[in-house]
């Protein structure tokens, strides 16, 4: 099995500098598209791909780009971002890329900037990844010193430069437009759409903002074309493979690159080592915080973006979480939307109101003091906070665990407040 | 007053934005590097050098969890307490380092050396439950772990 996103990562070990990196046959795939290629074949190659975005939200990558005007009189200088700001909970993905191979991302960029024809690029990356900020920084300098970044690149007539802004907290700047607000030094709320940052985004001008792990992929797909990305994939609608995590009480809790649509079950049983001893599985978060419970049922599922929107929820970041039969799945509950509460950027009102009236039912019903109507309350908020209400998707992703367990765990939520206590405590 | 070096720092942070004001938060996050934390005084010399008003900036500062507007110990505990880290026993974790230092999350310990914040999840998912001193990352946490991890420290 081919694992082209993670083949020169070495765990626990200093990533491969330019020249091992090319040795490995990096740098080779950014050469060939500035040397020989059309911005318009790669963005071509890169649909064909079936390459959807990995930050969670699926966009078709080759898509989104086509999308950025390229007329002679488009405002200058156009940009292209990296979306490194991790930070939904569960998820580790694109600290794994960055730390074990950063010239694989800013390869990715060279020739994602030189698609869309961007003059200037950013790496936004959260502050609290120390490890990685290092290492991207050793790179990018060893990327300039070589004239791989800058004027000129590989004597072609493309110039770009690569910046990278490390951030200050706050999971909003995630959001794509919080986070040009973020790099323009502002307070990080959502902007409205449209327009779309591919037409107006940073300063005004056409932006990309692609996910880190996404940007890992377009190296390989350069050098091995789209059919050979597809062929790495199990899923009909998905090209390529993926970083799927693991994290709660199984045995070995950890990241794999496996063909994107491998089941929930292989994931668990085999990568993760199953449960711990005499523990049972009761339901997972199959993408991050922001995506809904499944539950046994749905273990032999392919993880793609289409098979999990089909069963209710969706793939999200690729990393999940684990409830076990020992954990409190109220508790878990309010742990989440404690994480939304606190982390809603304040702008809009249901958001700003709603979700810290969430997140203080549910610490009320865990803590033996629920109400038999607070049920109603909360699938009522789930309406009020759901898509189509909110000014972004914070607060509807927010609602999406809560809904889903509200369904699949009801018992626990009414058990909790007949016996005014939290049978786990 | 800002130092030569800090001026300097701000002013490269300067080029790389298409406008000034962009700085601002690397501006921040370099006075906190060299003070630990933003006070007034350095708020105010942060606006002049890229013409923004004290309260325009205060409203960017108040937003970003990570600029420490207060004074803070010689160290900063980050605490995870997003959700991986709960499954794994953050309540436990946190109520020792609540005990061991004599402090709630917010303050700083009597000797100066530590200050205790929560953050929320840093991708240590996989070593659950985790901790970050000041730039450094600490898995699988209990708490015989935490007693050697702090002693270093002292």
């Amino acid at each position: 099995m081919e694992l082209p996103l993670t083949k020169n990562i070495r765990p626990g070990e200093e990533p491969f500098n330019l020249k091992e990196y090319e040795k490995a046959g990096g740098y080779q795939a950014s050469r060939k598209a500035l040397r020989s290629m059309s911005p318009q074949e790669i963005t071509g190659m890169i649909k064909d791909s079936k390459l959807r975005g990995r930050g969670g939200a699926g966009f078709p990558t080759g898509i989104k780009w086509s999308l950025v005007p390229v007329d002679e009189d488009v405002p200058r200088p156009k940009y292209l971002i990296a979306n490194t700001d991790e930070m939904e909970p569960g998820t580790f993905k694109d600290r794994l890329l960055l730390e074990g191979d950063p010239h694989q991302l800013i390869e990715g960029m060279i020739i994602s900037a030189f698609a869309v024809q961007a003059d200037v690029a950013y790496i936004f990356i959260r502050l609290a990844y120390f490890l990685a900020a290092e290492r991207l920084k050793k790179a990018i300098a060893e990327a300039y010193d070589n004239n791989y970044l800058g004027k000129n690149i590989f004597g072609s007539r493309y110039s770009l430069e690569l910046r990278l802004h490390i951030s200050a907290g706050r999971y909003i700047c995630g959001e794509e437009t919080a986070l040009l607000n973020s790099l323009e030094g502002k307070r990080a709320i959502p902007r409205a759409k449209p327009p779309y940052a591919t037409t107006v985004g940073l300063w005004g001008k056409p932006t990309v903002i692609d996910n880190a792990e996404t940007l890992c992929n377009i190296p390989h797909i350069i050098n091995h074309g789209a059919d050979w990305f597809k062929g790495l994939s199990r899923s009909e609608s998905d090209g390529g493979t993926k970083i799927f995590g693991v994290s709660g009480k199984v045995k070995k809790p950890g990241f794999w690159e496996l063909p994107m649509g491998t089941t929930i079950r292989e994931i668990i049983e085999e990568h993760a080592g199953g449960m711990q001893d005499g523990l049972k599985l009761r339901g997972i978060i199959p993408g991050g915080a922001s995506t809904d419970f499944l539950v046994e049922e749905h273990l032999d599922m392919k993880i793609d973006f289409d098979s999990l929107q089909k069963a209710g929820s969706r793939m999200g970041t690729g990393t999940m979480i684990v409830l076990d039969n020992q954990t409190c799945p109220v508790g878990m509950v309010h742990n989440l939307e404690q994480f939304f509460s606190r982390e809603s950027c304040g702008w809009c009102t249901p958001c700003r109101e709603g979700l810290p009236w969430v997140e203080k039912i549910l610490y009320d019903i865990e803590n033996g003091r629920g109400h038999p109507e607070d049920i109603e309350i909360l699938e009522e908020q789930t309406l009020l906070l759901g898509p189509g209400h909110t000014f972004c998707a914070l607060a509807p992703g927010a609602m999406e665990p809560l809904e889903s367990a509200l369904k699949y765990f009801r018992e626990d939520f009414e058990q909790h407040i007949r016996e005014k206590r939290c049978p786990w405590r | 007053m800002l130092t030569e070096e800090e001026r300097r720092e701000i002013k490269a942070e300067v080029q790389e934005f298409e406008q000034k004001h962009a700085a601002c938060i690397g501006a921040m996050k370099i006075i906190q590097r060299y003070r630990g934390w933003v006070s007034d005084e350095a708020m105010k010399d942060i606006c002049e050098l890229l013409e923004m008003t004290p309260d325009e900036l205060d409203g960017v500062a108040t937003f970003y969890s990570l600029i420490f507007r207060k004074p803070v110990g010689k160290h900063v505990i980050l605490i995870c307490d997003s959700i991986s880290c709960w499954i794994m026993g953050y309540e436990k974790i946190l109520k020792y380092l609540k005990t061991k230092l004599g402090i709630e999350l917010g303050e700083t310990s009597a000797d100066g050396k530590f200050t205790l914040l929560p953050i929320a999840c840093f991708g240590a998912c996989d070593t659950a439950p985790a901790m970050l001193i000041d730039n450094k990352i600490y898995g699988n946490l209990d708490e015989d772990k935490i007693d050697d991890i702090l002693d270093k420290y002292r």
